[in-house]
């Protein structure tokens, strides 16, 4: 109490952020590892190129394909989903008006390059073929007349943990066999998995501290033996589910991961030494206060050794505004989706 | 009004266990492409309210997709986008969109083909039935969208008041619960029929109208009948509606998981239940006529869901598909075509998409 004072423009700005979007209950937080290696890294210039007329806005997903092609999910005056080429020339648009795009979150690409929207206003996974049409749906956008009629203004956290509803889900990710995991969300607190076609299998998870509880699941990523790492945001931590989605491990040492990607692509299983990157974002508000201590990523084996850490917070070329999602297919070339910077990055990290 | 729509809702998805007092039901074997449409890469179907083909073949979809906006006006909110019409040919190849930009494509919830071939869209969001004629123009609108949305919880208006949406009489004479308005006051229509004479018949439906409502093919007005409950000739929640080629109205009354048959001026007939929570309804044409009844027992359409084939006297003759994402199952399954009796369109809302499904085994007959 006795700080109280002082804090009160900061708590104002927090409220007013969260009255916006993404604000974790507990706030951005420094990470508790020691004597952490720095990685080298640069970041490509303007690698991202789009025709004159073409913006992205606030880049909220970032992810790759077999065939290096990269995907950022955005909100621009709409919520978009653009496709570039391995050197970053805009290729086209998908999914341009369809109905489950109204909020980016996130986007992913499984072993098979179809490409999965994840989005947050409309609490739907959209599955796209590779040439951009709908292959599945998950989740049900709200019927538009009850959600005009109940028009909840911010929205809450209701754990209501419906098979088939999201509470504003964040995140998907894909496991050898093709089953779906879903982290879910703000409005829940959970995991969920289902299998390839869409069936609901399982769901743990309610608001809480404790193992197995989440406050916030932000980001989620599985790796080749099907092992599933949670950035439960608002904990600080990364928990490690099993394919059961029983509980392993907590890393609790990385800040709040805000986006977590484990190397080595969706599969097939490739013989190559998988990592588990976290990115302890700046917040979203851009907060003098925390830039001074968020803003880098964390390499850390899937044991939850780290390796080291690369970036700051900024908006240079090579510092972060609020990484919201990143894609490590290859561990050394690390892109990153941008909220504060309207932009996404290629990260190369120069190992050793 | 809005405690009102969510008991609606949940009474229309509580329990489908009736389906199961009925036993032995024949399975009747299918097909099904589930690839049907073919849009172009920028054009999505999204949730399919309403399908429908003409005596040609072409296929006319009714669909909730894009983004359904609420406009900031001077201390009023508008509502507008959410749907489109798109016309398919009979492989399911692109053909154009009609009504683009029109006034009430809000909230797509139905489409029917009438016998000269003039497409039908019903809107529970606009709370209209339009008809569009073979050249794509508007040929008939009935209801009105109400001009703005409540989009806060706010002080209870008077009944009838601008905003407060369409349903009560406005301090007229008191009427039952679920009675309607005389007139095409709409809320939440669902579907519409025509006798062979052109009247048509539409159900209203989801909201606070429990009611057929009655018009000429001119569009005037001539009866109504319905109210809320759960006796013969009341309803809770009507979802689909026809007319069979004696002039007999088949309503699905969903909430109480029956349908019930009235003559051309609503005097009740009778009823029959076995078919699960019945969403959506389509009359054969055939000598021998009948119903198919898409029945869905949850809200996403993962559960429990089966499509029956009944004769008009309410026997099941088979049924077909259950709950799923995957081919030959069903998302809610919202919309039947069935103008040729073994080869059904089938629109479904969660699933974005519509299967055309052939129907092959013996209990077809």
């Amino acid at each position: 109490m006795k700080r109280s004072l002082p804090l009160v423009p900061l708590v104002a700005a927090l409220v007013a952020a969260a009255s916006f979007t993404l604000l974790p209950l507990a706030a951005q937080t420094r990470a508790t590892a020691t004597n952490v290696p720095v990685i080298p890294h640069e970041a490509v210039p303007n690698f991202f190129k789009n025709a004159p007329g073409i913006y992205t806005g606030e880049n909220m997903g970032i992810a790759t394909n077999s065939k290096g092609n990269v995907y950022i999910y955005h909100r621009a005056n709409e919520t978009r989903l653009f496709e570039y080429t391995p050197q970053g020339q805009f290729v086209r648009e998908i999914g341009r008006n369809n109905y489950g795009f109204a909020f980016a979150h996130s986007v992913r690409v499984d072993a098979q390059d179809n490409i999965w929207a994840v989005d947050e206003g409309t609490d739907m996974l959209v599955k796209f073929s590779p040439e951009g049409r709908v292959l599945m749906t998950i989740g049900r956008r709200e019927d538009p007349i009850l959600s005009i009629l109940n028009m909840p203004g911010n929205g809450t956290y209701h754990g209501r943990n419906e098979k088939y509803r999201f509470g504003r889900q964040t995140d998907v990710a894909f496991d050898q066999q093709g089953n779906i995991f879903v982290s879910d969300g703000y409005f829940d607190a959970r995991v969920v998995k289902y299998d390839k076609n869409g069936r609901f299998m399982k769901a743990v998870g309610k608001r809480g501290t404790g193992n197995l509880e989440f406050n916030t699941p932000h980001s989620i990523a599985t790796d080749f033996q099907g092992n599933v790492y949670v950035g439960d945001r608002g904990n600080a931590r990364v928990q490690v589910l099993d394919n059961d989605l029983g509980w392993k491990a907590n890393y609790p040492n990385v800040g709040n991961p805000w986006a977590v990607c484990v190397s080595g692509g969706p599969g097939p299983k490739n013989p190559g030494k998988q990592y588990l990157y976290s990115s302890n974002s700046w917040q979203d508000s851009a907060p003098a206060a925390g830039a001074e201590f968020t803003g880098e990523v964390y390499k850390l084996e899937l044991d939850g050794t780290i390796v080291g850490k690369f970036g700051r917070a900024g908006k240079a070329a090579g510092e972060f505004a609020t990484i919201h999602q990143m894609d490590c297919r290859d561990p050394n070339i690390i892109y990153t989706a941008e909220i504060n910077n309207w932009r996404s990055q290629k990260i190369l990290l120069r190992p050793s | 009004m809005n405690r009102t729509l969510h008991l609606v809702a949940a009474a229309i998805f509580t329990g489908g266990t009736a389906l199961f007092a009925q036993t032995a039901v024949p399975d009747i074997s299918f097909d099904a492409n589930a690839d049907l449409l073919r849009a172009p890469l920028d054009t999505f179907v999204g949730e399919v309210g309403g399908v429908g083909a003409t005596s040609k073949g072409q296929i006319f979809v009714y669909t909730r997709t894009g983004h359904p906006y609420a406009t900031l006006g001077d201390n009023r909110t508008f509502y507008r986008n959410g749907s489109r019409l798109f016309q398919f040919d009979a492989t399911g190849k692109f053909v154009r969109e009609l009504g683009q930009d029109v006034y009430g494509f809000n909230a797509a919830i139905g489409l029917r083909v009438d016998p000269q071939d003039n497409v039908w869209t019903i809107d529970a969001g606009a709370n209209q039935v339009v008809k569009f004629d073979t050249e794509g123009n508007v040929a008939l609108v009935l209801g009105r969208k109400p001009e703005t949305m409540v989009v806060r919880p706010a002080a209870p208006r008077p009944e009838g008041a601008p905003g407060a949406g369409p349903g009560g009489p406005g301090g007229a004479a008191a009427r039952r619960p679920g009675e309607g308005t005389p007139g095409s006051t709409f809320f939440r229509p669902t579907d519409v029929a025509w006798d062979a004479a052109g009247n048509i018949y539409i159900t209203d439906g989801l909201g606070n109208n429990n009611r057929v409502a009655k018009f000429d093919k001119e569009g005037r007005f001539i009866r109504q009948w319905g109210a809320t409950g759960a006796a013969p000739g009341e309803f809770r929640g009507l979802k689909a509606i026809a007319i069979d080629a004696r002039g007999d109205v088949y309503v699905a009354d969903v909430g109480n998981k029956r349908i019930q048959v009235f003559d051309a001026d609503g005097k009740f007939k009778s009823e029959f239940a076995g078919v699960g929570t019945p969403i959506a309804m389509c009359l054969t044409r055939g000598a021998t006529q009948h119903l198919y009844i898409s029945h869905a027992g949850d809200t996403d359409g993962m559960e429990d869901a089966a499509i029956y084939k009944v004769r008009l006297d309410g026997t099941v003759v088979g049924k077909f598909g259950s709950a799923g994402k995957l081919p030959k199952e069903f998302g809610l399954a919202n919309s039947i075509d069935c103008r040729t009796e073994n080869e059904l369109l089938i629109g479904e809302l969660t699933n974005w998409r519509v299967q055309k499904v052939t129907l092959k085994s013996a209990a077809t007959r």
